[in-house]
This record gives C-alpha cells, structure tokens and sequence, in this order.
C-alpha cells in the first residue's frame, strides 16, 4: 500500500511539473545584464559551462511556451539562412553536440551577445536578453537536450531537409581545429 | 435439467430464477464487474449530468468576464482553454454521451430484450468514457487543458503554435470519446436490429428506437472522421509529419473537411435522439400514436443522410469555389424540411389528441419553440452571403445554443421527467416541474436571444474580452444576467431530482399510461427486464387488450431471443455475456497506452501489449450456454 | 454617431445588399415561425377535442411540406441571386488592388506599385476611396485569421499556404473598425483594424503622403528618439521607410503617428498611450510579440518624441 502511495505522490509530482511546462510566460523579462554570462574571453574553445546554475536555465529550457518563442525568432531572424534547421550550412550545425563557444544556455546567450568571429554577428541591438533566452532555449531543444516533453515536434515552416540520398557525406575533421582557421 | 420459463413456470418462482441468473454479485466486486446496461446507463447518465454540471460552470465563468466590456477578471490564456474546454465537455462528454446513455438504459426495455447486445463492451465503452473524461478535467485544472477551442483548427493547434501538451490532451481526449461512442453505437444498432420482441417489425418500432438506430448509424460513420482528423494531428505535434503543414504539402483546410464531415453530423447525433424523446413523451401525453409515423420515420432518416452532406457550410468565409457552395446552400436549407414536417407532426398530434399537461409535454412545448427559432436561424446561415457576415459572431453562438440546448436539451430535461420513475419508481415533485419549465424556458430566452443581435452588431466569438462603446455592453450584461438565471432553473431541476429520488411520489409501472415496452415491468425494472420476453402487434403494444408472450428462454443462464433484422420473427437462443471485471482491467490499460502516446510514439507498442492482457481473459473462448456456477470466467 | 463595427449598419455595397437578403429571410423565417406558433397555440387551447381526423392533417402536412420547400427554394434563389450581384458589384470599374496579411495578432497592409518606391507599406489600417470597388488580396502567415469588416462587406478567412480575396465597394465616407473572427490564439480578442473610407481626393493626398520617406527627425529629443529607434532594438523588427530600421517582424512605422490606434486596434493613438504600450507591451496584450525594451524613462520619451513626428 504505502508503495502504490509512493508512487501516486511521485506521479502527482510528475503532473505538478506540467503546471511550469505549460505556462504562458508572457511577461519573462529578465534584467538586462551581462554579469554571469559568459564572454569570448572566458570560454575558451569547447569549454566546459558555467559551475554555477543559473536559475534562468530552468525557467526557459522547461517552458514550451519560450521554447517556442524562440523556435518562431529563430525563423523570424533568419537564422535560418545560416544554421539551416539545426543542419548548418555557412554557419555551424546545431543539433551536433560539438560546441566552439559552449553548448549551455548562458553561454549561447552570450554567444548572441557578443557575436563570434567568421561570421557570426551581434544580436545585442536586435534582441532583448528575454528572447535571446528564448532562441537559445530553443536552439538547445533541436540537439534534444530539453526535457523531450517541451519543445514542439515541428515548425509550420518548411523542413528543408534533401533526401538522404542526396546528401553527400561530410569529411570528418575536428571541429575544434577547425574554428581556428575559418 | 435447464429450465425455461413458460405457462407452468412463472410468478414468484421464476421472478427468484431469473433473479438468481441475472443479478450481480453484491459488493464492490458485482458493482465493479457489473455488465447490466440498466446500471451501466444510470452511471453513464449521471456521470454525463456531472460533466453537464461542470461545462454549465465553466459557462458562467465564461459569461462572468463578459459581463463588463475590458474585464480584466479572467487572463486571455484562462479564457482560452475556458471556452475550450466548455465546448469540449458539452459536446463531446455531455451531449453525445447523455443520449447513448439514455438509449443504453431504455432501448432494450423498449425492445422487449433482457439485455443489451454485447453487454461488456457496453461496460468497457463507459469505463473509456469516464476515464477519458475525468483525464480531460484533471489535465485541465493542472493547466494543460485545451487551449485551441473545440475545433482545434490547425496550425493554431499545431507544434508551432500550441506548444506544450495542451492540445495533446485535447486529441486524445478525442480517441478516448471515438472509442466509447462506436462501441455504444455498435450495441445499440446489433439491439435494435436483432433483438426487437417478436412482431415488432421495422414499421413497429418505437420512434425512438428508430432515432437511435439512425443515431448510431451516424456515429459509425462520422466518428472515423474525426479519428483519422485527431490522428493526423497527434502524430503533426508528436513525431513530425506533416499532414496539415502548407509549406511541406499539407492543407490546414484538409483538417476543416476531416473535421466537419464528422463535426456536422455530430449535431444532428445530438438532436435526432432528442426527437425521439419528443416524440415518445407527445405519444404519451397526447394519448394517441404520433401522427404520420411514416413521415417521422423518413424525416429521422433523411435528416441523417442529408447531414453528411452539409459540412461546408462551417466553411462559406475559406475561399473555396462559389459554385461548390451553391451546393452545400442548398443541402443545409433542405434539411429544414423534414425538420419542418417533423414540428407539423408533433403538434399535429398534440392537436389531434386528448393532451394530459404534465410536464414532459411542456418541455416539448418550450422545445418546439426554441427549436424552431434556432432551426429559422440556421436557414439563415445557410446562405452563403448571410454566412459570410453572421459566421463566427455571437449570432452562431445564440442560433446553435437555441439548436441544442432548445432542440437537445429541452426534449432531454422532458425525458428524464418522462422516465424519472421508470429509473427510480418515483414521479418528480410537481408543481414545481411546471414552474421549472417556464422558469428555464424565459432565462434561456434571456440569455442567448441578445446574442443574435450582439453578433448582428458585430462581436466576434471566443474573445475573452471586448472594447466599451461598439453598443454590445448591455446586451452583454443581460446575456450574463440571463445565464446565471438559466444556471438556477438547471439547479433547480437537479435538485428536484434529488429531492424526488428518495420522496417522491411512487409510481407504478406504467404512471403515465405510456404505450411502449418499457412500461411493462414494475418501476425500477428488474436486472432480467422481463419475465416473458412480450409479443408485439401494433405500434402500441401496451394500449393493446391482448398482451401475449413467448416463453421458452432458459432462466438457469442468460439466454437472449434473438429476431430476424426486418420482420422480428423469432429466430434463435443466444447466450448473454455474464458480469465480468475484464472490461474495466481493458479500459484501465487502454487509458494508460492512450496518456503514455501523449508523451512518445512507443506507447502504441507497449500500449498495445498491456492492452492485449486484458483483452486475452476478457475473450477466452468458454462455451457460453454451458451454465457457470459462479458467473465469471476469470 | 452610427455604430462603427455593425452588419446593420451597412455602409457598402456588399453590406448592404446582405442586409438587405437578412430582411427577407427575417420576414420569411417569421412567417413560419408564426404560422407555427398559431398551430401550437391552437393545439394547446384547442376544446373541440376528439372530432377531426387524421385526412384532413394529412393534407395539411402536404400542404405544410408544400409550403416549406417553396419558401426554402425562394430563399435559395434569393441568395443565390444576392451572392452572383455582389459577385459582379463594381466589375465596370478598376478595382484599387491591396494586400492584407494577417500575423498573430496584427495586419499588415500593402498597396503594390509598379516599383517599390511606389509600393506603400502600413498596418492595422486600410484606407479606400470612396466608390471604387477594392480587392483585398489576403494571406496569413502562421495560423487561420479572418477578416470581417462587418459595415462593408462579410468576412473571409486567411488561410496559410492559401490565398484568399475580398472585394467590397464602399458606399459611405466614414472610419469603421474591423476585427479577426476567427479564433487565432490568446490574443485573437485584441486583433482589430481601423478601415478608412476616404473621398476619392482624400484618398490621393494619403497615398501621396504615404510615399514619401519618414520625415528627419528635427528637435534635440526627436533626434535622440531616432537614434534609439534606428538603433537599438526596435529597428530589429520595424522598418522606417528611409531609415536605418527595416526590420520585417513588426508593423511598419513610417506612419504610425497618423494612425489612429495602436497595438492593432486595442489603445487610441495619443501620447500617454504610446508611451505606456513601449514601456510595456506585455501588461497592456499579453502574449503579443513586442518584447519590454529596456529604455529608461528620458528614452522613452525621446522615443515617443520621435515616433510622433510620423505622420
């Protein structure tokens, strides 16, 4: 009996969480600063996150609702045209797990923030630090590493995807190395 | 020996027989395991009243943030899933559910059958039914109930813009309904169809056994709709196809056609049940068979083929070919003709014959008048011009309330005073019944008359506010006024029920000197029905002076006289499912495969072999006519 | 003042030759409606009880059968003939051509010319010249909306991936206010726009104005507005015909200050307005896709400053 209990409470629990997951967070400003974040000087190439957890990780990354702001910002500042949908094209791949600037979410912040050299610009003037939570959030749910129940499955946009036969194989090379030189 | 019932063996000593065969086991275990679709329809009746309850107060939250225009009462986000999940509850877990219940109690007591066909899948379809429900409503109140209306028009209710699992819950919830209503609708065409007491041919039935029968057919073929609709969507939001996404060669119209194709007949599922109640309570009380039984019978039929051919009218303002609309104008104004001649028969027969004004026939009179302005109203959104101003405003919200609560749930409130004391043996308290009707009758009026004006005037439907100054503020208010009204008038109903369960006035078998079956045996009936299964040889078979029977069925198991399809001539002895829990165990593991495919596409695999657990013992194959000590195959 | 946003005020021609069909079908429908309650009322009270018989109510449901399909069918026809009319209104004339996109939950409008100078770009506002028939090209881009401009003309709905028409002609000068009907998300309640019937010469001098590129920003405070406007946030979504800012997100701005509303039909366009809705969008439509930019309270009445100067 008191294991059946048990479980009840756990799953009690478990629909407890849905509440966060599910909230329409229209009012998610956060202050605008950078102190915490990241900077090109402190994340050296492929280094590890931040020790300390940021509470804002959570707040985004378990919310469908910004995971899904930020899939619509990511179409709507054509982020598209360089990352493709999480594939890469003249920007890096996304949904791969091999990250030059960090692969958390203050680090990707930071990462629009500041802009990365070879191409990757600034988004300081064009985002509040709300939706950059929001993008970063998102982008971080297309390599799965959001609780699978949050993000959506698809946009109502177009998939982009060439058929696998199509495709042409791409060199295996480090990509660490590879930062540098491009 | 078996013994069947017959001239030397009946009274009291076959009464405690057939008691013996046919009653549960006492206790929990015989409630839980219990496949009598007299209890199984009590249950699914009150179980539908409570969701009626609860859609009712969602209602008036609704009418509460309307009451004032920029209301701040309510957020955008609340409101949403609100009416969503108002829409939701009255459509798809009171209407439709209240009328198979109904026609799960009476239809075979109207038939003169001792149980329903396939009783456990009967028991299984309430099981799925509540626990779809109460999964719904507890989704809800943790937020992640519906958000996208009853409609879940896509893309709104698509990945992108209704992220999260909200509208997840609202498609399966879908399944769960699918589920129980094909099952109701399967065992109430196999009764009606094969079950009928001898002599009641096709042309003898009972009108409201012809609406069920009609009624169930519609299910059976609207449902899949529906079905394939809601799959669709599921696997767009759950593994990314992409059905209804424009850009990688899906259509957000194919849902709009999936879904009204069923959605449509959906509505005339909900109101021909309801001309079966009218038109039993009006033979009752006009004390004469209902006139032009043949016109009723082609009115209930054509209205069900004509509504499977008018679902575009939902669709005027989509910009699809004028010449196709041409078309879909006419099928919907045509179906005001049988309705037409249906009203005309009615009255006809009120007129024609010596009415008793209790209160059954006022519900009917406050139907026919509500009804009638809602089906003029829906002359008018038949017309593609007329549409194109009146659709999505608060003028469709008053013309299909006036449709189903004036046409569906009048007749419905007037049936259970009708056959209160068949399922109690109690009468509901009177006068107060009277008062209640006139009281339900001029708030109803009250509350959604205003809106075909405050639509006229503009207002759009399901926003969660409005601005002050377009002149919709007091119409608003007194819509608001009349809906907490209208809230009392229901209250007081179910109180009287209440009240009249345990003090009301006991009735005999036949209190009203109703003419049908199921008037017969004493109120409330006995778990076998019928101690001889009756002959029928008229219309009316209790107004007869000769009431033969035809005995012959064993009492020592549950055995069923099964008739011929058309003519009802005796044709064979089937064995009737004994109780069993089986059914719950199915449904219990069909609810855990259904919530965990919310979540990820392999619940369909598991899910399918925890289902298949149940199902095995549930099957396993027993001679059935071999008579079981114990009642259960477990 | 007539009601602004009302089908039984018609002030178009499409309008109100369906409140014209409404009025035959209310006469026709109430016709029935009485006769049935006349028989109702005369079965309830009837005394004679007892004396007819069935034949002679089976030729009355003939009749009555009779009586229905030939009312149906005028009204059939009667439809029919208001739809191809209205099909057909202003087809002698050169219709002014406009787009209107819907987006959750806002309108863009454009006005194509032969070559983008002459292309003019606003939101939540559309202007027509006064007898001559307009057709409205609509598409949405990313859920179902509807566009119901009840005075003039009945709604159609813009459909992703779909493109739908509206044609209308108005008959009557006069600003009217138009709104989403279909549901559209959590802010489909706040999701109108105002529709200006102008004078055929008010209607050039607007277009004309319209052309032109925003004016330059002259005081000090206009200045340090567009500054902030071009480039901080706002220019990432709003585009300013001759500025800096040519975001595409978000409603144009180059004529925000002639507009009368805000926020897609929710706040009057004056001052404090203005600037509550940049201070907060969120409070005011929550849900909506302007984020809170941070911008001190001397900002913000720069900016406010400077958007009022686009006229």
């Amino acid at each position: 009996m008191r294991g059946t209990m048990r479980i009840l409470a756990l799953l009690l629990l478990g629909l407890l969480a849905a509440c966060h997951r599910e909230t329409r967070e229209t009012d998610a400003s956060v202050p605008f600063s950078q102190s915490g974040l990241a900077t090109t000087t402190t994340v050296i190439a492929g280094g590890a996150a931040s020790s300390r957890p940021d509470p804002r990780i959570e707040r985004f990354e378990k919310s469908a609702w910004h995971v899904s702001e930020g899939q619509r910002l990511y179409t709507q500042f054509n982020c598209v045209e360089c990352h493709a949908h999480g594939g890469g094209g003249i920007g890096v791949p996304l949904i791969d797990d091999q990250w030059i600037y960090g692969s958390s979410s203050p680090q990707i912040v930071a990462t629009l923030i500041q802009g990365r050299p070879n191409g990757m610009p600034s988004y300081r003037r064009l985002l509040t630090e709300e939706q950059m939570w929001q993008l970063a959030a998102y982008v971080r749910s297309m390599a799965g590493q959001v609780p699978k129940d949050v993000p959506p499955s698809r946009g109502d946009t177009a998939a982009n995807t060439p058929p696998l036969t199509l495709e042409e194989a791409r060199p295996q090379h480090d990509s660490n190395l590879d930062a540098g030189s491009r | 020996m078996t013994r069947v019932d017959g001239p030397d063996f009946s009274g009291d000593a076959l009464h405690a027989a057939l008691a013996k065969t046919w009653s549960d086991a006492p206790g929990f275990w015989g409630w839980l395991a219990t496949v009598d679709h007299k209890r199984v329809g009590r249950r699914y009746i009150v179980t539908a009243f409570v969701f009626l309850g609860l859609g009712g107060v969602l209602a008036l939250l609704m009418r509460l943030q309307l009451a004032r225009p920029e209301s701040g009462l309510i957020s955008a986000d609340r409101y949403n899933q609100i009416f969503s999940m108002h829409g939701t509850t009255m459509m798809f877990l009171f209407a439709v559910p209240v009328m198979e219940a109904f026609a799960v109690y009476l239809i075979p007591l109207m038939m003169g059958t001792r149980q329903i066909a396939f009783p456990r899948l009967n028991a299984f379809s309430y099981w799925i039914y509540l626990f779809g429900g109460v999964f719904l409503w507890i989704a809800f109140l943790l937020n992640i109930g519906p958000e996208a209306g009853w409609f879940a028009y896509v893309p709104l209710a698509g990945p992108e813009y209704s992220p999260g699992k909200r509208t997840d819950v609202w498609a399966q919830l879908i399944t769960f309904t699918e589920v129980a209503a094909l099952a109701g609708a399967v065992e109430l065409i196999t009764t009606i169809l094969k079950q009928r007491a001898p002599g009641m041919s096709l042309n003898r039935m009972p009108l409201f056994a012809w609406s069920i029968l009609v009624t169930s057919f519609m299910i059976v073929f609207a449902m899949p709709a529906v079905m394939l609709a809601s799959s669709f969507l599921i696997s767009d939001r759950l593994v990314g196809t992409q059905f209804y996404n424009p850009t990688e060669g899906g259509d957000a119209l194919l849902w709009q056609h999936l879904f009204w194709f069923f959605g449509h007949p959906e509505v005339y599922i909900i109101f021909i049940p309801a001309v079966g109640f009218v038109s039993q309570i009006t033979e009752t009380f006009s004390q004469r068979q209902v006139f032009g039984y043949p016109l009723m019978v082609m009115a209930v039929v054509s209205i069900g083929l004509l509504a499977f051919g008018l679902w575009v009218h939902h669709m005027f303002a989509t910009g699809l070919p004028r010449i196709g609309y041409s078309f879909y104008t006419a099928a919907s104004m045509m179906i005001a003709l049988p309705g037409g001649v249906q009203i005309f028969c009615w009255t006809a027969t009120i007129w024609s014959g010596r009415p008793r004004w209790e209160t059954p026939l006022w519900w009917v009179v406050a139907f026919i008048v509500t009804f009638v302005i809602g089906g003029l109203s829906g002359v008018m959104v038949a017309s593609v011009p007329l549409d194109l101003q009146l659709h999505d405003s608060y003028f469709v919200v008053a013309h299909f309330h006036y449709v189903l609560i004036g046409g569906a749930v009048f007749p419905l409130l007037g049936a259970v005073t009708y056959w209160f004391p068949k399922f109690s043996g109690r009468l509901m308290a009177e006068p107060l019944g009277r008062w209640n009707v006139l009281f339900s009758f001029l708030t109803f009026h009250l509350t959604f008359f205003p809106m075909h004006l405050t639509g006229l005037l503009g207002m759009p439907r399901r926003v969660y506010t409005y601005p002050h100054g377009l002149g919709w503020d007091s119409l608003n208010l007194v819509s608001s006024i009349g809906a907490f009204l209208f809230a009392a008038s229901v209250l007081l109903f179910f109180g009287n029920m209440v009240w009249s369960l345990s003090r009301g006035r006991a009735a005999g078998a036949n209190p009203w000197n109703a003419a049908s079956l199921e008037w017969k045996m004493p109120s409330p009936p006995p778990c076998y029905n019928f101690d001889h299964i009756p002959v029928v040889e008229s219309r009316t078979p209790l107004w007869d002076d000769d009431r033969p029977v035809i005995p012959g069925l064993q009492t020592d198991k549950r055995e069923l006289l099964v008739t011929t399809a058309i003519d009802a001539h005796s044709d064979l002895r089937d064995a009737s499912a004994p109780p069993n829990a089986w059914p719950f165990f199915a449904a219990i593991a069909t609810t855990i495969a259904f919530l965990g495919s919310i979540f990820t596409p392999w619940a369909v695999i598991w899910g399918a072999l925890l289902m298949a657990v149940p199902l095995i013992f549930w099957f396993w194959p027993h001679d059935p006519l071999e008579p079981k000590p114990e009642q259960g195959d477990e | 003042m007539s009601p602004i946003q009302s089908a039984l005020h018609p002030a178009g021609a499409h309008a109100a030759a369906t409140a014209t069909l409404f009025q035959i079908f209310l006469g026709v429908t109430g016709f029935f409606f009485l006769l049935v309650l006349l028989f109702l009322g005369w079965a309830i009270l009837r005394r004679d009880r007892g004396t007819a018989s069935d034949k002679r109510l089976r030729l009355t449901v003939a009749a009555w059968a009779m009586l229905i399909t030939v009312g149906l069918f005028g009204l059939t026809l009667a439809s029919y003939a208001t739809d191809r009319s209205l099909f057909f209104a202003g087809h002698d004339q050169k219709p002014l051509r406009l787009k209107v996109t819907a987006q959750q939950w806002w309108w863009e409008v454009r006005y194509n010319g032969a070559t983008p100078a002459q292309t003019i770009t606003t939101a939540n506002e559309i202007h027509l010249p006064l007898g001559r028939p307009a057709q409205i090209e609509l598409e949405a881009d990313d859920v179902i909306h509807s566009l119901w401009i009840p005075n003039l003309v009945g709604k159609e709905d813009l459909i992703p991936g779909r493109t739908t028409d509206l044609q209308l002609l108005p008959r009557q000068v006069g600003r009217f206010r138009a709104q989403c009907a279909e549901f559209c998300g959590l802010q489909h309640a706040h999701m109108a726009l105002d529709v200006v019937v102008d004078t055929p010469e008010q209607f050039a001098a607007w277009e004309a104005r319209s052309l032109q590129p925003a004016p330059a920003p002259r005081s000090e405070a206009q200045k340090r507005g567009h500054a902030i406007v071009t480039g901080m946030h706002c220019s990432g979504c709003h585009a300013i015909t001759g500025t800096d800012a040519f975001g595409t997100v978000g409603p144009d701005l180059t004529r925000v200050a002639s507009r009368a509303t805000l926020a897609a039909g929710e706040l009057p366009n004056a001052r404090a307005w203005l600037t509550r809705w940049i201070a907060d969008p969120q409070a005011i439509k929550p849900g909506n896709r302007m984020p809170r930019i941070p911008l001190t309270p001397a900002q913000r009445s720069d900016v406010v400053a400077y958007l009022e100067t686009l006229k």
